[in-house]
This record gives C-alpha cells, structure tokens and sequence, in this order.
C-alpha cells in the first residue's frame, strides 16, 4: 500500500485530502505545517508527498528543498497544492525539486487521477 | 470515486472564521502604522486558505470574492501596492463581508448582496479592473498554448530530458505508462549522451527516447502528460499518418534510476496523527465532567469509611488524589483563553474612534489567561459595554487632552491576570475620570443617598453601579459614566463575580471585574441550620460574627436589624426561610454570617459554622425548579445535599420583606 504524507495548514484541506486518497486504499500521514512534515518524513519513508505552499512555521518550497537534502527522498514524487496557477509559483516549487503540481480548487477526482501519475 | 466533501465543511467553516479573525487582527496592527512583512503575510496566508477552501467546496461567490482580496495582498506584501488607511479600511470591510458571506452560507441565511457587490466593486476599483480580468482569466488552465484539432494517426514524440530529471522524482517511464494508456506505444533509447562508466553519475539521466504513440489523440491529451517537465527537456510532437516500424517496448523498470523504491522504510512514526488539538462538542465534555463530579462524591464517600483498615486508608488517599487530579484537568478542558473576548476589541476601538473623532489606543496584556467557556460567553456583553463607556466617556478629544498637557493619543488598558483562584479583569483609561462631586449630587437628587450622609471616594463611585442612578440620559453627559453600569454589575454578579471602579479626575478611571475561574465548582462554607447544612460562597462573605443583645435592634419597617460597627445591617433566620428546625432561635446563642450582595450586606443567622470546601454545584433549576434565595445544590462528602445559598436573591428578598412590613405597619 502505497504511503502518502499530506501537507497543508488547512483542516478541511488535509481532512478532504486525506479521506479521497484513504478511500483510494492509499496510507495517509497528515502533517500541518512544514515542520511537522519534514519531522514525519524523517520517521518514515513515504513514497509520495503531497504539500501546500503557502504555510506557516515553513512553507512549502523550504519542505521541498529539505526533503530533497535527505538520501531517502532525492527522487520520491513531491507534488505541491496550488492556487496560483501562474507560472511562478509552479516554477518555484519546481527549482525547488518538487515534481509536479495540482492546482486547487480540485476535486476528489482530479486528486487521485494526478496522484495515480506517480504512484505505482 | 464519489466522495461526499459536504462532510469537510463544517471544518472548513470553523478555520475560515479563524482566519478571518486572524486577518482582522493582522489588519488593524497594520493600521497602527506596524507594516510589518510577516503581519501582512500572515493576513496573505488566511485569505489564501479561505480562497483555496471555498473553491474546493463549491463556496464559488467566497471564493471570487477572496480572489481579488489576495491580489492586493500579494501586492503588499512584495512591496508593489503601499498601505495606506483607505486600502486597510476597505479590506476590513471586505473581512466582514466574507464573515456574512461564509455564515449566510453555514447556516442556509439571507445575505446583503447589495453591500457585498459594493465592497467587491471597491476591491475591484483599488486593484484597477484591467489586471482584475487578467487575473481572473488567469484562473483557467495555464497550459492551454496549443488548438491544434487536426485529427491524425498517431504521433512521434521526441523526448530529452536534462540530466536532473530524476532529482524532481520524475520518472521517463511512469510518463511512458501514461502514454500507454492513450494509444498503441512503442519506444526507441537514444543512448548518445551516456559518458563513460567512471563519468556516469547514477542519480543523473543520460538517455533520450523517440516514442511512437499511435491512435486518435489529442495533441493536449500528450502535452498534458509533460506539463510538469516541460521546461525540464527538449520535447518534440510531431504528427504522424502513416504508421512506421516500432523498434522496443516499453520497459518495466525505470531506465537509469537509482532512487525511489530503493530506500528502506524505517520503524517510528505512528502515521495518521495530525495537529496537536482536536474539537469536541462541549456537551461531550460537559457530560465527562458531570461524571468526575458524581466520582469526586461518591470519592469523598468512601473516604469517611477506610479508617479502621490501614490498607483501605492508603488506597483512599490515592484515589482521592486522582480524582482532585482528574477533576482539575477535566475542568481545564472547559476553558479558553481570554483572548476570544479581547480578540473583538481592537477592532471596537478602531471603528468607535474613527467614529467619535479621538485618538485611541488599546493595550491588552493577559490574553492567554484561561476562563471556563460559559464565564466568558457570558462576560463580553459587559465588557464591551465597559470598552465603549471609556472610549464614549472616559477618553477626551484630542484637543481636550492636549489643552491639559497629555498625549494626544488616549490608551485605554485591558488587563487579565490571575488572582488568588480569581481571575481579575481590568478596564483602565486615561480619560477625563469621573466627577464624585456630580456623583453625590446625582444620588441625592435621585434619593439613592440621603443629603446629611457623609460617603466615603469609593461608596460615592460606586454609587454608579446602583440601578436607579443611570436611567437618565444627563447622567452619562454630565459624569461620564453610569449608563446601564447596574446591567453590567447584574451580568458580572450572576456569574459569581465582582465588579469595583476607581477613578481620580483628570487622570483616569479603572474598573475591575473579578470573576470564578469556573461555574462548576465553587469555594463554600458550609453551615449548620438545625439538621440541615447550607453552603454559602465565600466570595460573598464579609465576616462571622457572634452578636451581644445591646448590638439588637428592632426599626419598625426595616424588621430585625444589628448594628456592626456605625452600620445596621438586617438579619435573615435562614432556619424562618427554609422552615427547619433550629438549635438556636435567640440571635445571641448563634452566630450571623455577615454576607454581601447588590451592594448590600446582611447578615444571615445560623447555628454553627462548619467545614469549608470546594463544592460541585448542582443545578436546582434544571433538575427541579427555581428556588427563590436558592442557586443551585450539591452533594456532600457524607452523601446528604446541601443546599447553595443565593446571596443576591437573599438581599432581594430581605429587601422585599422590609418594603412589606412597612406596608403592614403602615
């Protein structure tokens, strides 16, 4: 079963997250913040990250760039959740090491159709 | 999948009003002139997650609405866009739309379209419409470059990607897979750039493909498989109509990959937890906390009954000691932190100021002191009403104030602390103060005081708390003070609290509210009438006291009464009230609990003073019906009930029995 740590400050964004990928048959770990989500993934290795970007504590481009400094996560799928759809925010998270993007508002479909991209 | 998100809602309601108040809060220290970046990202920050919330849940009028707020946001934050007053105003306003927006929406309610269109026109008219629609446009799919609709066999797809591809945990051959499932694919390696064995950096990809994908497909449908690595690679879509040869299939393991699956996953981490609170309905813990009552009962039962058994003793005290435990956290469960009322109040200041044309400013300190939950729902009322007297009345106009050589600016001080299991609440200013000679003239107009009686400063102010004193508007014009004062000391006192003011002229006035940490348990005396046992609060007596026949006295139409030091006092024969049998019925054998209430202090006549102790207070109302005198029960450490003496309502009731007997004598 494929184990998947989820990223956002917001509840009902981690809880919806959460449930869409839990009911896909996916192992979710939630974590609020950057912080709690770099301590997380130092405990456990995870096969996908799915992070928010805009975060207190540590936002989602410095998670990105610390999980990429660890061995065990140099080539684990990161996607980020965005609103901005510009280019730069994707472009961002992208120089930062994450993989791909999903752009909020999305729907429980969208969420695991990308997420199926880079998951086995 | 079909997935329910109506289910998130409710979270995602109570996080939006969160961040509403955070960005409220982070709004008005901006229009203190504090412009700091991370105030106005943390504003950023609330609005970004209400916006990305909204549209998720189908809030798409919430979410239009945010869109725009964030623009100016983001705009402030990078420096582009300056604060100005106007703009913090505007989007205060804007806060409190999306409050009425977001709460219209929870609760299914009417909603002022009309002022909300306005405010999103004024958004609109500060960000500059042009950009407005640029933005909004913006919204769409972002990689939609291509409207190619030419109907074609299939495609050749020539693919490089830079060497870092897989540093990005992107994967040529999960791309592949894709491919794969929108056609007939077929792959050919083009191993040019492969270096030398002692060159070769495994965690680096050196190969390139050209893929064949045959079939009717969407030159988006293969865009979009790129769309994250496009400016990752070189990548070439050439339509193709013929079908030409196919060299290899597609690989099952990745080409070149080192990393991924390859990471052992190390013990530890419980998984699934999340923040560190989680919501529960208050009845739940209401209900937990009725029962560590009856546990803190049925404890104090037992304890009585293990003296002849040393064994039983030991166990005893240490169940006695978890329970006290058990019973202290339980009750914290119930309390928040103070800053759910003072929250509200910068705003107040901010707008009431605008509006009244003074300079103000607000200090809180002791935020994070903790209340029971009900104590603060039920002290905000009086307290705001507290605030707008001291902004209304208290604080001069900036003229006034320099003309007596203060600080243009006026500061009203709103403090909690702790003291002695209180927790005291203080509204200071530094205001005009109040007049006590206005004070004393107004009390004897209005026959609160009679004109002979010489009044001490703080019998004089507190004049104001008396409920005929403020009904007349001139009261508040001429003092400063005094408009419905008696409400708010009726709401402070029914809480089990008190409330004092002292003010010196022209510097200033303070009010302090001291308040019970909770309502579920209270300090009381208990007391012995005949077989019975009362509990009175401690915080409402003045002393015990045991009275000599000269200090008696009988004043026709006041009842019994007897003098403590200058002051007759009435006598209440708590044993004539409740109709039981006392051991005493002279008044010079027992002892009188001198107890104060509404200002008024009497004494009440009982026959001996027993025990006191923490007393889990039982409702009288809800399990049988209101007792006058009576506010609640509770049950003893011997198992029998006691009753809660209601001090106000006794001063009340004395109060009536005078004016009776004076109609009797009459």
């Amino acid at each position: 079963m494929p184990s998947i740590l989820a990223v956002d400050d917001s509840a009902s964004m981690r809880q919806m997250i959460a449930h869409t990928l839990k009911g896909a048959g996916h192992d979710v770990t939630e974590a609020c913040d950057g912080e709690d989500a770099l301590g997380k993934a130092k405990s456990k290795q995870f096969d996908l990250v799915v992070t928010d970007i805009n975060m207190p504590k540590m936002d989602g481009i410095t998670l990105i760039k610390e999980l990429r400094a660890l061995a065990n996560y140099k080539g684990t799928p990161i996607l980020t959740l965005t609103t901005e759809a510009s280019a730069d925010k994707k472009q961002e998270g992208k120089a930062a090491g994450a993989t791909g993007w999903i752009i909020k508002p999305f729907d429980p479909d969208t969420l695991l159709s990308t997420i199926g991209k880079v998951i086995r | 999948m079909a997935i329910d998100i109506t289910q998130f809602l409710q979270t995602f309601y109570e996080e939006s009003f969160e961040g509403l108040e955070i960005m409220e809060t982070g709004l008005l220290s901006l229009d203190s002139g504090n412009a700091e970046s991370e105030v106005i990202n943390d504003i950023f920050r609330a609005a970004h997650s209400i916006k990305g919330g909204s549209g998720t849940f189908g809030l798409n009028a919430v979410a239009n609405f945010t869109h725009i707020l964030e623009s100016l946001l983001d705009e402030m934050r990078d420096g582009r866009r300056q604060v100005t007053k106007e703009g913090v105003n505007l989007l205060l306003e804007s806060v409190d739309c999306l409050r009425e927006m977001l709460t219209a929406s929870k609760e299914g309610a009417e909603l002022d379209t009309q002022r909300i269109g306005d405010v999103h026109g004024r958004l609109e008219a500060m960000w500059g419409k042009s950009e407005a629609a640029a933005v909004v446009a913006d919204n769409g799919n972002a990689s939609n470059a291509s409207t190619e609709q030419d109907a074609v066999d299939g495609w050749t797809i020539k693919f490089s990607p830079f060497s870092y591809i897989l540093k990005t945990g992107n994967e040529p051959a999960r791309m592949f897979k894709e491919l794969r499932g929108l056609g007939k694919l077929s792959v050919s390696v083009i191993t040019d750039k492969v270096p030398d064995f002692s060159e070769l950096d495994p965690d680096e990809c050196f190969l390139g493909w050209t893929l064949m994908l045959e079939g009717e497909i969407e030159r988006s449908a293969i865009e979009e498989v790129f769309s994250w690595i496009e400016e990752d690679c070189d990548l070439e879509i050439t339509p193709v109509v013929s079908n030409s040869q196919s060299i290899e299939q597609v690989p099952d393991n990745a080409p070149a990959s080192s990393a991924g699956a390859a990471a052992t996953p190390r013990a530890g981490a419980s998984g699934g937890s999340e923040s560190a609170s989680i919501r529960v309905g208050i009845d739940k813990v209401d209900s937990v906390i009725n029962l560590v009552g009856e546990l803190v009962i049925t404890q104090s039962m037992l304890s009585t009954t293990g003296e002849a058994y040393p064994l039983l003793k030991a166990g005893l005290a240490q169940l006695e000691r978890n329970t006290r435990e058990l019973q202290e956290q339980v009750m914290r469960m119930r309390m928040l932190p103070v800053s759910f009322v003072f929250n509200r109040f910068p705003r107040l200041v901010h707008d009431i100021s605008q509006k009244l044309d003074k300079k103000i400013e607000l200090k809180m300190s002791g935020e994070q002191t903790e209340l029971d939950k009900t104590v603060i729902e039920k002290v905000t009322d009086p307290l705001v009403h507290l605030i707008r007297n001291s902004l209304d009345h208290g604080i001069e106009m900036p003229a006034d104030r320099v003309a007596a050589g203060k600080p243009e600016t006026g500061t009203v001080w709103l403090n909690a602390y702790h003291k002695g299991g209180n927790i005291i609440i203080e509204v200071k200013d530094d205001g005009k103060g109040i007049d006590k000679a206005v004070i004393l003239e107004k009390a004897i107009e209005r026959g609160l005081v009679d004109p002979g009686v010489t009044l001490d400063d703080d019998q004089i102010l507190n004049m104001v708390f008396q409920p005929g004193f403020s009904t007349a508007k001139e009261v508040s014009d001429l003092s400063g003070r005094g408009v419905g004062m008696d409400v708010v000391r009726r709401n402070i006192v029914s809480l089990g609290g008190h409330v004092e003011i002292s003010s010196v002229k022209g510097e200033g006035s303070t009010i302090t509210v001291r308040l019970p940490l909770t309502l579920a348990i209270l300090d009381g005396q208990t007391v012995e009438v005949g077989e019975e046992n009362y509990i009175v609060p401690i915080v409402s007596i003045v002393e015990s006291t045991q009275i000599k026949s000269e200090m008696l006295n009988y004043v026709a139409g006041k009842g019994e009464t007897f003098m403590l030091r200058d002051e007759y006092l009435p006598v209440i024969r708590l044993y004539e009230l409740f109709n039981s049998k006392p051991k005493h019925t002279d008044l010079t054998k027992g002892l009188l609990v001198v107890v104060e209430g509404e200002g008024k202090k009497i004494g009440l006549f009982v026959d001996d003073l027993l025990g006191q102790q923490q007393v889990v207070i039982k409702s009288l109302e809800t399990n049988y019906k209101k007792v006058d005198g009576i506010s609640g029960a509770t049950i003893l450490g011997n198992g029998s009930v006691a009753l809660i003496l209601d001090v106000p309502g006794l001063v009340r009731l004395s109060q009536q029995n005078s004016k009776n007997r004076l109609k009797l004598s009459a």
